[in-house]
């Protein structure tokens, strides 16, 4: 079985898998890394979002073998270390709003949240609302409405 | 599921302010012997909050204006409350095992504020745990009907009460000093001249050795510093960090990703695998084997698994429904309405009469069905997001062929229910599929097959006729036909064992029962009747957050402002004038005030408001919509559907007592979105015995670009001492707001919800395989 290799969350591992199986279920399944929820493996739901090379991707839906040693991988586990604190700030912003219900689709709403913040700041401008709607992260529950507030808040305290 | 509406009007000779009622009241419980105190109670009250009926034109109470389905819990949780215990551990932390599931709408957060609250203990010293099936429970442990809170808020306050006097006697023993010089806060004791005790030094000595009965005062409410004060979610910092577990990222040994290849109609059965070697003999799956619904294959990734069924040759049996499309369904609906009572109504009376259909919803929460199963030869052991585990470890041992007390079930936090974990449908079929293996499984079903194979709630028609003459409503009748919805998960068994105590007439069908327990018109309207009629179609039916309550409003709210336009009457001022119940009639002023009623609006856009009242709270939602065409066709981009969009909503409710202003609040806006998604976007197509929608980008729930950017919940103040059920309550009467805004922004009377129904709005997913195969192109789309 071929072996892959990439960086998760600040550290170089290796895995055996078949070059076709899903990053999500090499990540779950294989490794135990089971922040990435699965809602649909569709590339549809958003519940898997993390970051790869700092951007948003869902792992549902890209085969190990597209993945390149060098890549970082990040997911909400290894979110805290990007910004070398016990909690990302987005992370502190959806606690203050207490937004989470359920808490399935929350670690890939925060992972989305840190991506399209950081988009329009390369963009030069700050998040708006027509971003917000951009986000097609299912909540099942309807956070929507702290979902928002909390964006707002965690980009003002992610810094420029 | 979800429980029920009731008016809250109910006719009774107590008198009608309570309040204070059970400050300080004495209430019994149990020390029971342990090695560290342990509290159990056998303690329950039926809350009542009469009001006085304000009549126009009197309308008779409703069966549910008397005694509510939760009442009806009540008294079924009674016998069994008991049993409930709260245990302090030797660190000092109170262990409290809710016999109820938590799946996210926040029972466990306000259970712990109960026993924060009568223990004087902070709450990070509190530790809520889901109980595992208890069948000495007997049907108190059913999470449903938005009942927690009502069933539980005494109980639980009671134990931790008795548990917080028993460290006081014992403290004071320990000291010899007397009781009254003992005080607590935050967990320690405090005594004369400076003593002081942490509650876990005392755990041991505070125990008993033999269980005795003993009482103890509550605090009354005047007291809380935790219950009413908003408070964050207990499992907020888990959720944030993806360290909260759910039952599929559970490590039970050798329990390895498993699902299901399933035919391509509903309940369909397995004929025959044709290549069962082929799929034994691909990379990375360790077990094929048949089971009743479809193929079920292990594997050492779920991805193996999706690929396999790729490849899944089988021979399918038919399904339960296979010749029943959308209009099929509709037509046999029809063919059972009901007939009016009301004959003949006096010269000059004005009639109006409209038949609303609501489409089949699925219940599927975001986390797929999962379960894990370990069947052995003798026993068994289950863990599962069950919202009636006792029903389902005693079918499931039944199944298996095992003594009910050979099967352990386990309660996992779920992501989500809206009424599907009511059923253990994914339990049952990782049990079958362990049992053939001979192997742990971790079964998920697919995104597909939760839409495809999982429960939903039934198509239904709602038809309405009013007389009205000379300013004054004579009749209102309506009546609810729906395909059957399912009720086999142990309420019936609730309903039987006190059908003799329920002041329900006649001989009704479980069905009846539960619709009469939960609707009633909340206006003066005359003579009103409103009833059901199910049909037996066989389709996998479950109740959906709020039963019967959002459809059935929906239809009588916008009947309710067809009259006030044709008594050339403002909808909320013909409200007024015609709600029988103060408290709805509160809300509903507040709403108009916070939502500023009436205001000038542009063209295609426009105000709607619903009212509700149920789980003996009351909610009135105010709605603003826009139907304007550069709104409808805004584009999204992908897969997706725009259409009008609710712009704003102010929500009022009045819960009774609130535990949680902030777990309310979110409670609130759930109901919204979900409103919003039955109203405009959210359905099945049923189209030759399944659903065509196979993904969130076909079932259209709320998105971001759906949802107001302008929500408002205000919580009225408490009117009650007792908490009322709050999980699915604003879903009604948001449902009929955005209903009524969208027939005054378009100026027309929709009749088929969602709204953009008739036309299908995505390209079907494939029916096999059943679960299809996923993209590889994850990388192109990163942002």
């Amino acid at each position: 079985m071929p072996t892959h290799t990439f960086k998760l969350n600040g550290k170089q591992i290796s895995v055996e898998a078949e070059d076709s199986v899903r990053l999500l279920w090499v990540l779950r399944d294989l490794l135990g890394v089971t922040g990435p929820k699965y809602g649909c493996a569709l590339e549809v739901c958003k519940s898997c979002t993390s970051h790869i090379n700092g951007k948003a991707f869902n792992p549902c839906s890209v085969q190990v073998k597209d993945i390149e040693p060098a890549d970082e991988v990040t997911t909400i586990e290894g979110l805290p270390a990007t910004v070398g604190k016990d909690l990302h700030p987005m992370q502190e912003a959806w606690l203050k709003y207490d937004v989470a219900q359920c808490g399935y689709c929350q670690p890939g709403q925060i992972m989305a949240a840190v991506a399209k913040v950081k988009q329009a700041r390369a963009e030069g401008r700050d998040i708006t609302d027509a971003d917000l709607d951009e986000l097609r992260n299912i909540c099942r529950c309807g956070t929507y409405t702290r979902i928002r507030e909390a964006v707002k808040a965690g980009a003002e305290d992610m810094g420029a | 599921m979800a429980e029920h509406r009731r008016s809250l009007d109910r006719p009774s000779d107590q008198p009608a302010d309570r309040r204070g009622l059970l400050g300080r009241r004495k209430v019994l419980g149990y020390l029971i012997a342990a090695p560290t105190l342990a509290v159990g109670v056998s303690w329950l009250t039926n809350e009542s909050d009469p009001r006085a009926a304000d009549a126009a034109v009197p309308s008779l109470p409703q069966p549910s204006d008397i005694f509510d389905l939760g009442d009806l819990q009540n008294l079924a949780a009674a016998p069994t409350s008991g049993l409930i215990t709260v245990q302090l551990k030797s660190d000092g932390t109170a262990y409290f095992a809710v016999p109820r599931a938590e799946v996210g709408q926040g029972i466990t957060t306000a259970f712990a504020m109960m026993v924060a609250e009568e223990l004087d203990l902070p709450m990070d010293k509190v530790e809520i745990a889901l109980a595992d099936a208890r069948p000495e429970l007997l049907m108190n442990q059913l999470t449903g009907g938005s009942n927690s809170m009502r069933s539980m808020y005494l109980p639980v306050r009671t134990a931790a009460a008795i548990a917080r006097q028993r460290l006081v006697e014992t403290a004071a023993t320990h000291w010899g000093v007397e009781v009254g010089k003992v005080t607590t806060r935050k967990g320690v004791l405090s005594g004369p001249s400076g003593r002081t005790a942490t509650y876990g030094s005392l755990a041991k000595l505070a125990a008993t050795a033999k269980t005795i009965t003993v009482s103890a005062g509550l605090k009354s409410p005047s007291e809380f510093s935790v219950l009413g004060k908003p408070r964050n979610r207990v499992d907020a910092h888990d959720i944030v960090t993806g360290r909260k577990q759910f039952a599929m990222d559970l490590n039970v040994p050798g329990a390895k990703p498993t699902m299901v290849a399933r035919p391509p109609t509903i309940n369909g059965t397995l004929r025959s695998i044709n290549n069962l070697a082929a799929l034994r003999a691909l990379p990375g799956i360790t077990d094929v084997v048949g089971i009743t619904h479809g193929v079920a294959i292990r594997g050492e990734t779920f991805g193996q698994c999706i690929d396999a069924i790729q490849k899944v040759d089988a021979t399918w049996g038919p399904g339960t429904v296979d010749g029943e499309s959308d209009a099929t369904v509709l037509a046999k609906l029809r063919a059972a309405q009901l007939p009016m009572a009301v004959p003949t109504v006096p010269l000059l009376t004005k009639t109006i009469d409209a038949e609303f259909v609501f489409a089949f919803a699925s219940n599927s929460p975001l986390e797929p069905d999962c379960a894990i199963a370990d069947v052995g030869p003798d026993s068994a052991e289950i863990w599962s997001c069950l919202k009636v585990p006792i029903v389902a470890q005693e079918d499931i041992a039944k199944q298996l062929g095992l003594p009910i007390d050979a099967v352990k079930v386990h309660v996992i936090q779920g992501g989500g229910s809206f009424g599907r974990h009511l059923f253990h449908d994914v339990a049952a079929e990782a049990a079958e599929i362990s049992q053939k293996m001979g192997k742990p499984v971790k079964l998920s079903w697919s995104r597909t097959d939760n839409f495809r194979q999982g429960r939903t709630h039934p198509m239904s028609t709602s038809r309405v006729r009013v007389n009205y003459l000379a300013g004054n409503v004579l009749t209102y009748e309506q009546r609810h036909t729906s395909v059957e919805t399912d009720f086999g998960h142990g309420l019936g068994e609730m309903i039987t064992a006190f059908a003799a105590d329920l002041p329900v007439a006649g001989n009704l069908s479980f069905a009846e029962t539960i619709f009469a327990l939960t609707q009633s018109s909340p206006y003066n309207f005359g003579v009103t009747t409103q009833l059901l009629n199910e049909i037996p179609l066989k389709f996998n039916t479950g109740s959906m957050r709020n039963i019967y309550s959002p459809n059935v409003v929906c239809a009588e709210e916008l009947m309710v402002d067809q009259l006030a336009a044709k008594m050339g009457q403002d909808p909320v001022k013909f409200r007024r004038n015609f709600l029988k119940d103060q408290r709805l009639l509160a809300v509903l002023n507040k709403a108009a005030e916070v939502g500023n009623w009436g205001k000038a609006m542009p063209k295609g856009t426009a105000q709607g408001v619903g009212v509700h009242s149920e789980y003996r709270a009351a909610v009135a939602t105010l709605v603003e919509i826009d139907c304007r065409p550069e709104t409808v066709n805004r584009p999204v981009e992908g897969e997706g559907v725009t259409g009008p969009r609710v712009t704003k909503a102010v929500i009022v409710v009045d819960p009774g007592f609130c535990i949680n202003p902030r777990g309310l609040e979110a409670q609130m806006f759930g109901g919204l979105q979900d409103a919003i998604a039955l109203a405009l976007t959210s359905s099945l197509h049923i189209k030759n015995g399944i659903p065509l929608e196979g993904s969130w980008d076909n079932y259209f729930y709320t998105r971001e670009w759906n949802s107001p950017l302008d929500v408002e919940v205000v919580i009225m103040p408490n009117t009650s001492d007792s908490p009322s059920g709050a999980g699915e309550l604003s879903v009604a009467p948001a449902f009929a707001a955005v209903a009524c805004a969208y027939a005054r922004a378009t100026g027309t009377l929709p009749t088929y919800f969602p709204i953009n129904h008739g036309k299908l709005s995505f390209e079907p997913l494939p029916l096999q395989p059943s679960t299809p195969q996923s993209p590889t192109d994850g990388l192109d789309h990163t942002f």
